[in-house]
């Protein structure tokens, strides 16, 4: 490993790409997009980007065109929730187009999965590299007209979160959904994350808490497995909304996994109400567009 | 503006600073100085305080909220049960804080003296360090871009006054940054015994654990082996087992028989989770490692 003060990227991490340059930016690529929202956690593995491909997913059955971009460059997990791995990026006159996962266009996805030449291939930049990209995924992916942006975020308040915000300021409206686990271990980092949004002029639109208990299936006992509370607390500590908890739920775990469409499958099952009547907050807080 | 060009030639390559592709890099000029060549002296000041270290050893993963801080805490209260073993935990998690909270330390204060900063103390022989003791406020956010996240790593590998420790156990945060190259960057010369991957069963986390894994091989660092966290979850009723996180795809058995690195062992998700015996049985494990 060799030794260096350079604040640039390691040397041996080449562009992965094989054939995509760098698109002409175009300021008008997010011209048709009616609400950004990022989804953000100070805490790993909490499901940032579990509600954000089903709250897509439920917008999207709500009636909406609904794009995904996800800036988590070292652990990009939408394509594989949505079944769209191995997907290939294609070239526009305005710049890169997104994976469209049906065929009406109405849900379309940018992730740095999909430019991968290997899935399993560690995109191990420093900051000013994973910044460059995430500012070519903001001005070059030509979304089209688009109801809701959901933007997937990594965990923590560094880099990818200082350039997305600064990168997609200049369009608004611009809100952020914060995501926790009911223990105090992800509370703690989300207090901190609350703290980002205001000190970047973020708006919150609200606090939903993932993992809220367990259904035994054998014996039907309600466990809180990461204990419980945490998420309604936190939203009154802040003086934001608290938009609902949703349970662990193997279902949803296994939709995930297989890149199927929970929303769609599995309407019995216990998360589809809670994120359903999230992703209705999230509709009857952001104001329909005129014509 | 901290944009890279496209095609940056690199800042050890002779180019650097000269070729075609650095003309409006901010770094041209470094780089064009050959100040790029030249190593971090902080790398030969950290292989001096670490030779008090015997053992280094990285808990990472590439996935978050798997258990690399819950796993780093009870490995370290694990060893530190034998009163002769002097441990140190340092958390180099500098947005997500975790191991303050989990070791019940919040609100403790970090010390300056002329040998540099002390540590944390649980126990006699249980040291802590971690930003979240430098933070006056638990709503604090750390709102650093690399570099400087990079410039708290080195002080905290340079300047605490660690003492003569037998273990030396890193949390890292989730990914494969900035964090991760400046720790084995800055321990390089020093020598890391290996890393300790956590994973959770599902293909979610196994995918960005397999990038971690990749990790490891680019930068030479020895992988000691995986654990599997949150395995399976025991209802506290009725004792019957569930797969919360369903191993799709053959959860960590597979992905270390395909990729040949050991498998350590796996806890399951137990919300009055003791894993003692957990702990011995990868001290054991990791002894006959480090010592062969």
């Amino acid at each position: 490993m060799k030794e260096r003060t350079h604040p640039c990227t390691q040397r041996e991490e080449s562009w992965a790409v094989s054939g995509l340059s760098s698109a002409t930016s175009d300021p008008g690529n997010l011209a048709g997009v009616r609400h950004i929202i990022l989804v953000l956690s100070g805490k790993g593995g909490v499901g940032k980007s579990t509600v954000s491909t089903e709250l897509a997913l439920a917008l999207r059955h709500a009636g909406k065109k609904v794009g995904i971009l996800d800036v988590d460059l070292c652990g990009p997990s939408i394509p594989r929730m949505l079944g769209a791995q191995g997907r290939a990026v294609h070239q526009c006159d305005r710049g890169w187009a997104p994976v469209f996962l049906d065929r009406e266009q109405s849900l379309s996805l940018m992730s740095v999965g999909f430019l991968l030449e290997k899935p399993d291939e560690a995109v191990v930049w420093r900051g000013p590299k994973k910044n460059a990209l995430i500012k070519q995924f903001v001005s070059d992916v030509a979304w089209g007209e688009l109801d809701y942006l959901v933007v997937d975020t990594p965990p923590g308040t560094s880099d990818e979160h200082m350039t997305t915000i600064e990168a997609l300021r200049p369009h608004q409206p611009l809100g952020a959904l914060v995501v926790t686990t009911p223990q105090a271990v992800s509370v703690g980092d989300v207090r901190r994350e609350l703290t980002f949004c205001r000190k970047t002029g973020l708006r919150v639109m609200g606090v939903v808490e993932n993992m809220s208990g367990f259904t035994c299936p054998h014996c039907a006992e309600c466990t809180s497995v990461f204990s419980r509370g945490g998420g309604e607390e936190l939203a009154q500590l802040a003086g934001v909304p608290f938009l609902g908890s949703v349970p662990l739920d193997p279902e949803l775990m296994r939709s995930l996994e297989e890149g199927h469409d929970f929303i769609q499958e599995f309407p019995g099952s216990p998360a589809f109400a809670a994120l359903t009547s999230i992703a209705q907050k999230i509709l009857d807080a952001t104001p329909a567009c005129l014509p | 503006m901290e944009e890279v060009p496209h095609d940056c030639p690199g800042a050890d390559s002779a180019q650097a600073g000269r070729g075609a592709s650095c003309h409006g890099c901010p770094n041209q000029r470094l780089c064009a100085s050959g100040a790029g060549a030249t190593p971090d002296p902080a790398i030969e000041e950290i292989k001096e305080k670490m030779k008090t270290v015997k053992h280094k050893i990285l808990v990472l993963s590439g996935k978050g909220g798997v258990g690399k801080s819950t796993f780093s805490a009870h490995l370290a209260h694990g060893l530190a049960e034998d009163e002769n073993t002097q441990i140190a935990l340092l958390d180099i998690d500098i947005c997500g804080p975790s191991i303050p909270k989990i070791m019940g330390l919040e609100g403790e204060q970090v010390h300056q003296s002329g040998s540099g900063w002390s540590p944390v103390y649980l126990e006699d022989n249980l040291g802590v360090m971690s930003v979240g003791f430098l933070l006056s406020s638990p709503d604090d956010a750390v709102i650093w871009r690399g570099p400087k996240k990079n410039g708290m790593i080195k002080q905290f590998l340079r300047d605490v006054d660690w003492g003569d420790v037998d273990y030396l156990i890193v949390d890292t945060p989730p990914g494969t940054s900035d964090e991760h190259l400046s720790v084995v960057q800055y321990l390089a010369a020093a020598h890391i015994d290996g890393a300790v991957i956590i994973t959770t069963p599902q293909e979610v986390s196994l995918q960005d654990v397999r990038k971690e894994i990749n990790f490891c091989h680019k930068v030479k660092l020895p992988i000691i082996g995986v654990v599997e966290n949150m395995s399976g979850f025991i209802c506290p009723k009725c004792k019957k087992e569930s797969q919360i996180f369903p191993p799709t795809t053959g959860g960590a058995e597979l992905m270390c028989q395909d990729l040949e690195v050991p498998l350590l062992g796996r806890v399951p998700l137990d919300p009055l989770i003791g894993i003692q015996e957990f702990c011995n049985l990868h001290q054991s494990k990791e002894e006959n490692l480090i010592s062969s």
